[in-house]
């Protein structure tokens, strides 16, 4: 990798996170978030996926700094008993599972897609360009509604449940592969112009080769910033599809589906199973866009903050 | 359209069997092929597929299986609710994002300007279903100021039920109006900007603020006249998140809007209601993006629409 700045981020990175604290500080609220989901399984008191974990006679009881609360419970039940604080760190997993998975689809679509648009320009350019266009017009959102909406038709609720994980990944991972085509687009024209792709070129390397052993690295910084933001995107398109009930079901929910269950009865007085969950969920894409924006900037010093 | 139509048809055709749904599974065999054949469902796919599309010219959809009415009427008496819904809410996009952007523009550095942008990274990052479930938290349940739920009290003008004639429709009107503006705002504060920035740093505004014409003015008339063109192109093109996050929206307030009504065609399997919502989606989408060009043609005449540009 080529860019001074990314030089200068890996050689001290202390001195990048005194410059851009905001990134910092989200990086580290990231880590942690991405530390207990992974270890989810360990730190959870019970499983929230297994039925038989959890019992009906301790539903929506309050966290437990409030009254009638149960020691047992930290941030209290759900609807169906289950702990909350638990069911948070499961649901934390699956929004990373899909936010993960999802780029990665993206990536694997977008960037060969892009790069080859870029670099070969012309009429593959346009037809690359020109998909990508069209696929953007019609929102992410809309076509993962749609799609998801017809499976739960044809298939009906139950077998959407037990595919909700793979579905979500291919149907936001399919949606949303432009928006890396066109950074990757964008940044090989710009280095294909350059004299050490004309020199790899005239030493005899293949178009692949080249693309993928001299082009790739260099615009490396572009798709990291922008794949942080669309893991945000991923993120929050699962959480709304399952808030909506066309993604993961109420037997494993993600953080999307708790909002859900719990917003039926909030007006019950039970707020805590709606609004905990949302803080997480807010809290995570907040580091995650935060994290992208100081990335922008470190990556990019000639751009200004903002 | 055409194509989604096509796409409408196969989806229709290739989900479920609609003889099961109207049968029932203890039917005898005979009885069965019998009724597929006087509804034209042995008939083969491109017959089939000429006969919905000639329903659709003439305005037949197909009937919802749960309401037992044709869909078309359905979704129709639905739009009104979506349509003011869009409107409260792109009139609060305009009234903010337009003066926040432009001041953002025009002092880069200052306080205010970097607040308001710390302020939609939040914004962006926000989902837009738990902005309404805060909203409603704060404003109905904890201060009492607003309703939270339905349409209200509406008023109806010939085949249109508005809400925005009576004092009560209006008050339900705001709080999901405020919901679903508060996820476009962000994007449009930064296009607003951006586009100003690039208007600002041409010659024609230091020339015009160099002969002395007020800033305002120049901001106003000059800058922002030419900034909104980009801004009309992209805005076009959010008109499908725009449907997407309408339906969230409704789905919090339960608004009882077109949004609601697939989402509820969708849990209870209602093919033809779901299909006749994409079509209608489909069109709302052409519509809207041929306003689009005609808007920008106004703007700019140096735009062709034939694209030879």
């Amino acid at each position: 990798m080529s860019t001074e700045a990314l030089r200068k981020s890996q050689g001290s990175l202390r001195a990048v996170a005194a410059e851009h604290p905001g990134g910092a500080i989200a990086a580290i609220v990231l880590g942690a978030i991405a530390l207990a989901a992974v270890l989810a399984p360990l730190i959870a008191p019970q499983n929230p996926f297994d039925l038989a974990s959890f019992d009906v006679l301790d539903a929506s009881l309050p966290p437990s700094w409030l009254e009638a609360s149960d020691e047992r419970f930290l941030l209290g039940t759900d609807a169906q008993g289950r702990d909350l604080w638990s069911a948070i760190l499961y649901g934390t997993r699956i929004s990373l599972t899909v936010g993960l998975f999802a780029v990665a689809i993206q990536a694997a679509i977008g960037v060969p897609l892009g790069l080859l648009a870029g670099y070969a320009g012309g009429r593959v350019d346009t037809i690359v360009m020109r998909a990508a266009d069209i696929q953007l017009s019609l929102s992410t959102l809309m076509m993962a509604i749609i799609a998801l909406a017809l499976f739960r038709a044809g298939l009906g609720g139950e077998s959407l449940g037990r595919f909700a994980v793979p579905l979500l990944v291919v149907v936001i991972g399919l949606a949303e592969w432009p928006y890396l085509a066109r950074t990757a687009r964008a940044a090989a024209q710009v280095e294909a112009a350059k004299d050490y792709v004309r020199a790899a070129r005239a030493l005899g390397a293949s178009t692949p080769g080249l693309m993928w052993r001299h082009i790739l690295p260099n615009i490396a910084s572009p798709l990291i910033v922008v794949a942080t933001t669309q893991i945000a995107g991923a993120i929050m398109a699962e959480a709304a599809l399952s808030f909506l009930g066309l993604g993961m079901p109420v037997t494993k929910p993600s953080l999307g589906t708790l909002i859900r269950s719990g917003y039926d009865l909030m007006f019950a007085g039970a707020w805590w199973i709606t609004v905990i969950p949302g803080l997480v969920l807010i809290g995570m894409l907040v580091s995650i866009n935060v994290l992208g924006d100081s990335l922008r900037d470190a990556l990019d010093p000639r751009r200004m903050a903002g | 359209m055409l194509a989604i139509l096509i796409v409408a048809f196969a989806v229709r055709a290739s989900l479920g069997d609609p003889l099961r749904e109207i049968m029932g599974e203890a039917v005898p065999e005979a009885e069965r092929a019998e009724l597929r054949h006087k509804l034209g469902l042995d008939a083969p796919w491109p017959v089939q597929l000429a006969r919905y599309l000639g329903g659709a010219v003439r305005g037949d959809l197909g009937t919802s299986t749960i309401y037992k009415r044709p869909t078309l009427e359905i979704i129709l008496a639905k739009f009104p609710a979506s349509f003011e819904l869009v409107l409260g809410a792109s009139l609060i996009v305009l009234l903010l994002a337009v003066p926040a952007g432009i001041y953002c523009a025009v002092r880069p550095r200052a306080l205010g300007a970097r607040l308001i942008l710390s302020l939609s990274v939040l914004g962006i990052s926000i989902p837009v279903f738990l902005t309404g479930i805060f909203l409603i938290t704060i404003f109905s349940v904890w201060l009492g100021w607003l309703p939270a739920f339905g349409r209200g009290e509406t008023v109806r003008l010939g085949p249109w039920e508005t809400g925005l004639l009576t004092r009560d429709g209006l008050a339900h009107l705001i709080l999901p109006a405020l919901t679903l503006s508060s996820i476009m705002l962000p994007l449009f504060i930064r296009l607003v900007r951006g586009a100003m920035l690039d208007e600002l740093g041409h010659d024609y505004v230091r020339t015009a603020l160099a002969k002395g014409a007020s800033p305002l003015r120049v901001w106003l008339l000059h800058a922002l006249r030419n900034a909104l063109l980009p801004l009309a192109a992209v805005g076009g093109l959010q008109v499908g998140t725009l449907i997407a996050y309408t339906l969230l929206t409704e789905t919090v307030f339960q608004w009882s809007g077109m949004g609601f009504l697939f989402l509820e065609a969708v849990t209870r399997a209602d093919i033809p209601l779901i299909t006749t919502y994409l079509v209608f989606v489909g069109l709302l989408f052409v519509v809207t993006n041929t306003l689009v060009d005609i808007v920008s043609l106004m703007l700019d005449p140096r735009v062709d629409l034939e694209g030879t540009r």
